[in-house]
């Protein structure tokens, strides 16, 4: 891991936190939409919040695909998660608001289950492949080796 | 409704987006090191090489599902409640999926961890 990997997966929890903040800010404002008036989801891209929401997950999204290209899911989707603490953060420290004691314990479980994944191989090997699933191709790769052979 | 359409919208959020997650992280490790290609073959190689595959252009869709779920979620319900339920099963249904189909090892580290960050999402929506 490099800094500039250490960065890609900072873009992906500041991103996607950002991003999720301001559809919730512009979805709010919107207001609620009935299932038989679906296609009023698209008009919601016209409020302004929702516009920034989804250029900052685009962006997420961007670091997220450039991150999961050398790392596993399970390595990379914990990453995500630190955007809740991120937020939960800045809410105390900027907003002043008050962040409650299960809130903390939330902080910290997030905090420790990152650190887990984040102190072992970013990528594994696959795992060997013996279940019946995979059996079609290994007839497959069996039957082409018969015919080279 | 509104319980049951904030629900419906949670569900369909956790199997989109897992759905979606898989599809990505399948084409991502296809097309290969983005940062190494970039460096190699440039940018616009990268992007090409991306968007064409067929995973991507799955996963995007499915991505796109969850994302008007999410929406339609959020007009219905409190945003602390969809994004940290839809969330948290997210992590936990990834981690049996990216076993099942990406054959990734996923150890007694990342089954803690999954369980871990779930559980500590949950508890941020309190």
């Amino acid at each position: 891991m490099t800094l500039r990997k250490y960065l890609v997966l900072a873009g992906v929890t500041v991103f996607g936190a950002a991003g999720d903040a301001m559809l919730s800010r512009g979805m709010k404002a919107v207001g609620n939409i009935a299932p038989h008036h679906v296609s009023e989801l698209i008009l919601a891209i016209l409020n302004p919040w929702v516009a920034i929401g989804v250029l900052l997950l685009l962006a997420f999204f961007a670091s997220y695909m450039t991150a999961l290209s050398w790392a596993d899911l399970t390595y990379v989707l914990p990453a995500t998660s630190l955007g809740y603490v991120v937020l939960a953060l800045v809410a105390k420290f900027m907003l002043h608001e008050d962040v409650t004691p299960a809130r903390w314990l939330g902080i910290l479980m997030i905090s420790a289950g990152v650190g887990l994944v984040a102190g072992g191989p970013s990528k594994t090997e696959p795992e060997r492949r013996d279940r019946p699933a995979d059996m079609a191709e290994c007839v497959a790769e069996t039957a082409g080796r018969g015919v080279e052979g | 409704m509104k319980h049951a359409y904030t629900w419906a919208a949670i569900w369909a959020i956790i199997a989109a987006s897992t759905a979606g997650d898989v599809l990505l992280a399948r084409a991502m490790k296809q097309v290969g090191d983005v940062g190494e290609l970039r460096r190699r073959r440039g940018l616009l190689v990268v992007i090409a090489n991306t968007i064409r595959n067929p995973n991507f252009i799955l996963g995007v869709a499915a991505m796109a599902v969850a994302f008007y779920s999410l929406l339609f979620g959020l007009s219905w319900g409190d945003v602390s409640l969809i994004a940290p339920a839809s969330a948290s099963l997210t992590f936990v249904a990834n981690a049996f999926a990216a076993k099942l189909f990406l054959h990734e090892r996923v150890d007694r580290r990342r089954w803690m961890a999954a369980l871990l960050v779930a559980g500590g999402v949950c508890l941020m929506a309190l």
